[in-house]
């Protein structure tokens, strides 16, 4: 059967049996693991930075305004910026704002924006909390505009507002929510080690998600290779007493943590281009997301830590912290030991689609689930690029089941209809093309910068027509006045043709009066000087 | 305490193969092969190799000073080699060396460079090379030899050894009493193609002692031994199963209809397998990436194509064998069949 020729409501209808059996997506790689390093220890709370950088960009959306100003003193948990309908900020330590400014904000652009420092006074002072203890009973429009108010973003990576999804998913009626505990990249842990040491939390987030989308089912996804986790996700579930959580165990293959990916290895079913999960009835929150979920409803704390993974071979001591938002990487590097004498590269995230650090003064930020210290020997001397021998190794690879090959060359020859055509917009950037490429071709750098290109191009298409529209409606505008002032003009003119012939009419009757008149001889007077009247009216 | 440290862009871990490693797999997989041919044909194909890559990076390295790019990534790739051994695979092994020498003008010059080197090109390099002196030299072409077995058993047929493979390379004249008459043959294809044009049955002509139990006589082990190095490029996933598999299969499946039909005047399936360089094609030749096809599909289809070309040149064409003029017609066809088989992408 060819699930991709089914109607849209068949797909639903099949995608209710999400996780019942385990499926494949197309091509993937089987990378080294490399998590245990940084499993060996507990997870612990660091002890408070001398300062911390919170920005005021970490979700999707827009930057949010400040409601404090430098001097100002805040407690933790207190809400410090907003902009609508974005995640709230909040300070993660009673202190004091030091100032606001631009600094590195942890975007993978490496570009500066506008954030909130402070000084941590030490006391940990906690502002007054609302929380939803009786959830089971709370409308989940009343729990919705909870999680806005405590600032939850997804915390896989791609930091979306929980909220949006959460109100989109009711309107689109969601039957499962899937948990995303796979995170299949190489070194990454902090997934892994929220569901050991938190797994009733994560199950507590899970049901209180389920109702704010009023989905029947959740399904919590993880990788084959996480064996007490399993364990640990499914007592936590019994003690629950919810039947409508099922672990389900994936093979490990990255990328499989890509949203899509496991959709398809839960469901067989692939999300329609340009669409988006509900499409089918889904709905996928990371497992971190859940845990803070259950925070901020049950205990009304708002996002302000999350689990980072500090390893690699760079790193002394790998292992994962339960960090505030805003401390600095160094402050975590020190505490594992410190780098080692053969570091090369600061990336946050993991090898395959991580971003570069150029220092590691940047603060944790809810999308910062790792970072990664990789040596020389690690990333190697960048060989030389050679030209592309159409291996099709990329193609045999591409999780979006793409030919990175063609792609390649429409981009670098700037065929942009091609590359659409050819769905550049569908790259997922997962890197898997070019790591297989024996050639040693960028070419996730490229689709990066076509798909820039195409925004662009876009944004310039609607720029122009919006320029045309307005030139169009002037010109218009234009006609319509000509239109009326010649349309008036007529009309003026009518109605002085009409006063001209009225005066003409009367010229004649006068004239008519005076031929009467002159006719019988002058034995009446008085009528000549009467018929002169109208000339001077 | 802060620390700068250098960025670059994801993914952050090294690719793990080259274009070295690829044609580096490839000649290993050629090596059974190669000593399978020498053994049962004497010592003149390793002579025709070493002289072939030569030229090849005689050229290659002419022809890419010429075009101002840098030699050392391009003559490491291997991709010359590759092409030169391909090319001295498919020629007599006693034919002079100036073969050789024209042949890779024109495969690494013509067809390779001047579309525009490494990947750009629109045919098969060594390919177009053989063709060239198969066309325009169609004596020194066709003086293949008798497999060594047959040679030392015949009383009018000589045997070549080293000394005399490289005489006969470097100066034409063969030092035996008979001449060219005394040490060659016709291949089996061509034994075959002559009797049956001469109304001679196809169970008749196999029963001498050049034709094997599929194919020609050493010939058929020849094959076998590429076959090897070609399941074990499978294997290492340097080429796909498409176009083997394809081409095989189509080759038995399009000649047994008129096998069973005429068993007299059509040789049997696995005998088309068998001979001339059928599976050197599939195996080697037709799976040549840059000018093959880049789907899946794409590749089935290549693969039919290139069998049913090579069967209708066998069966009603001037030429004994056809791999190399299907491999071409179909590296021209190649763009197109790519264009109507690209896979459906995720989603859509």
């Amino acid at each position: 059967m060819n699930r991709a020729l089914l109607s849209a409501a068949e797909k639903v209808e099949l995608a209710r049996e999400a996780g019942k059996r385990t499926h494949h997506f197309h091509g993937g790689l089987r990378l080294r693991h490399n998590k245990k390093i940084s499993c060996q220890d507990p997870v612990i709370q660091p002890p408070l930075p001398a300062s911390l950088t919170v920005p005021l960009l970490q979700h999707i959306g827009d930057v949010a305004e400040p409601f404090v100003s430098a001097g100002d003193a805040v407690l933790k948990g207190q809400a410090i910026g907003q902009c609508q309908p974005c995640a709230t900020i909040h300070s993660p330590v009673s202190g004091t704002v030091e100032a606001i400014e631009n600094r590195p904000m942890g975007h993978p652009s490496g570009q500066a924006g506008p954030c909130v420092i402070i000084r941590p006074d030490g006391r940990e002072q906690w502002t007054g909390l609302t929380s939803i203890e009786n959830w089971q009973d709370a409308n989940p429009e009343t729990l919705i505009n909870q999680l806005q108010n405590c600032g939850l973003v997804g915390l896989g990576g791609a930091v979306f507002p929980t909220h949006t999804k959460a109100r989109d998913g009711r309107n689109r009626n969601i039957h499962t929510l899937i948990l995303n505990g796979s995170e299949c990249e190489p070194y990454i842990s902090c997934d892994e080690m929220l569901m050991r040491e938190q797994p009733e939390k994560i199950v507590l987030g899970a049901r209180i998600l389920r109702r704010t989308l009023g989905a029947e089912r959740v399904i919590i996804a993880i990788e084959d290779q996480m064996g007490a986790v399993q364990k640990a996700l499914t007592r936590a579930a019994d003690l629950a007493d919810c039947k409508s959580i099922s672990v389900v165990k994936v093979t490990t293959i990255y990328p499989e943590g890509g949203e899509r990916q496991l959709i398809q290895v839960l469901t067989g079913l692939e999300v329609p281009a340009g669409g988006r999960p509900s499409d089918l009835g889904l709905v996928c929150q990371n497992v971190a997301t859940a845990a803070a979920v259950a925070d901020a409803v049950v205990e009304g704390k708002p996002l302000i830590e999350r689990y980072v993974t500090v390893t690699g071979n760079g790193i002394a001591h790998p292992r994962n912290f339960k960090a505030l938002l805003g401390t600095p990487f160094s402050h975590l590097v020190a505490l594992s030991g410190g780098y080692t004498d053969d570091v090369a590269r600061l990336v946050v995230g993991g090898p395959m689609m991580g971003y570069p650090l150029a220092s590691d003064d940047e603060p944790v930020v809810k999308a910062s689930n790792c970072l990664l210290a990789l040596t020389a020997k690690d990333i190697e001397a960048p060989q030389p690029e050679m030209p592309c021998i159409r291996c099709g190794e990329c193609a045999r690879v591409c999780p979006a089941t793409l030919l990175p090959q063609e792609l390649h060359l429409q981009v670098r020859n700037g065929l942009w209809e091609q590359a659409q055509e050819y769905g550049l917009s569908a790259c997922i950037e997962c890197g898997c093309c070019d790591f297989v490429c024996p050639s040693h071709i960028p070419l996730v750098d490229w689709f990066r910068y076509g798909k820039g290109q195409q925004r662009e191009r876009a944004l310039e298409k609607t720029a122009t027509e919006q320029a045309r529209m307005r030139f169009e409606n002037r010109e218009a505008r234009l006609l319509k006045s000509k239109q009326e002032r010649a349309a008036k003009m007529a009309a003026r003119k009518q109605l002085l043709q009409g006063k001209a012939a009225q005066q003409d009419r009367i010229k004649a009757s006068i004239a008519r009066a005076e031929n009467k008149t002159a006719k019988p001889g002058n034995d009446n007077p008085g009528t000549g000087e009467q018929g002169k009247l109208p000339d001077d009216t | 305490m802060t620390r700068n440290f250098r960025t670059s862009g994801a993914p952050h871990m090294p690719p793990q193969n080259t274009i070295a490693k690829v044609m580096l797999q490839v000649l290993l997989a050629l090596v059974p092969g190669v000593l399978a041919y020498s053994w049962f044909f004497g010592p003149g194909i390793l002579i025709q190799i070493i002289l072939a890559t030569l030229f090849a990076l005689l050229f290659e390295a002419i022809i890419l000073r010429w075009r101002g790019r840098p030699l050392k990534p391009f003559i490491n790739d291997y991709s010359a080699v590759v092409t030169a051994v391909l090319f001295a695979l498919c020629i007599p092994p006693l034919a002079p060396w100036w073969i050789s020498c024209i042949a890779m003008l024109f495969a690494i010059v013509f067809a390779k460079h001047l579309y525009g080197g490494l990947g750009q090109n629109v045919f098969n390099p060594a390919m177009v090379g053989y063709v060239v002196v198969l066309i325009s030299f169609p004596q020194a072409m066709t003086s293949w030899l008798p497999p060594l077995a047959l040679a030392q058993q015949s009383p009018e047929l000589m045997s070549v050894g080293l000394l005399a493979s490289l005489k006969i390379i470097f100066s034409g004249t063969v030092p035996f009493a008979g001449g060219w008459d005394a040490i060659t043959q016709a291949t089996p294809l061509d034994t075959l193609k002559t009797g049956i044009e001469a109304g001679r049955m196809v169970p008749e002509i196999r029963n001498t002692p050049l034709f094997g139990d599929y194919g020609g006589m050493g010939w058929e082990w020849v094959a076998n031994w590429f076959a090897l190095g070609g399941i074990y490029l499978l294997y290492k996933r340097t080429i796909s199963w498409q176009v083997p598999v394809a081409m095989i299969a189509t080759t038995v499946l399009l000649s047994l209809p008129f096998w069973l039909a005429d068993p007299d005047s059509n040789p049997f399936p696995l005998q088309h397998v068998f001979s001339g360089a059928i599976v050197l094609g599939a195996f080697f030749i037709a799976t040549d990436p840059v000018s093959g096809c880049v789907s899946n599909r794409g590749r089935l289809i290549f693969g039919v194509g290139v069998a049913v070309i090579t069967l209708v040149i066998r069966r009603w064409g001037g030429y004994p064998d056809g791999v190399a003029f299907a491999v071409l017609l179909m590296n021209m066809a190649a763009p197109l069949i790519d264009r109507y088989t690209r896979p459906r992408m995720y989603g859509e």
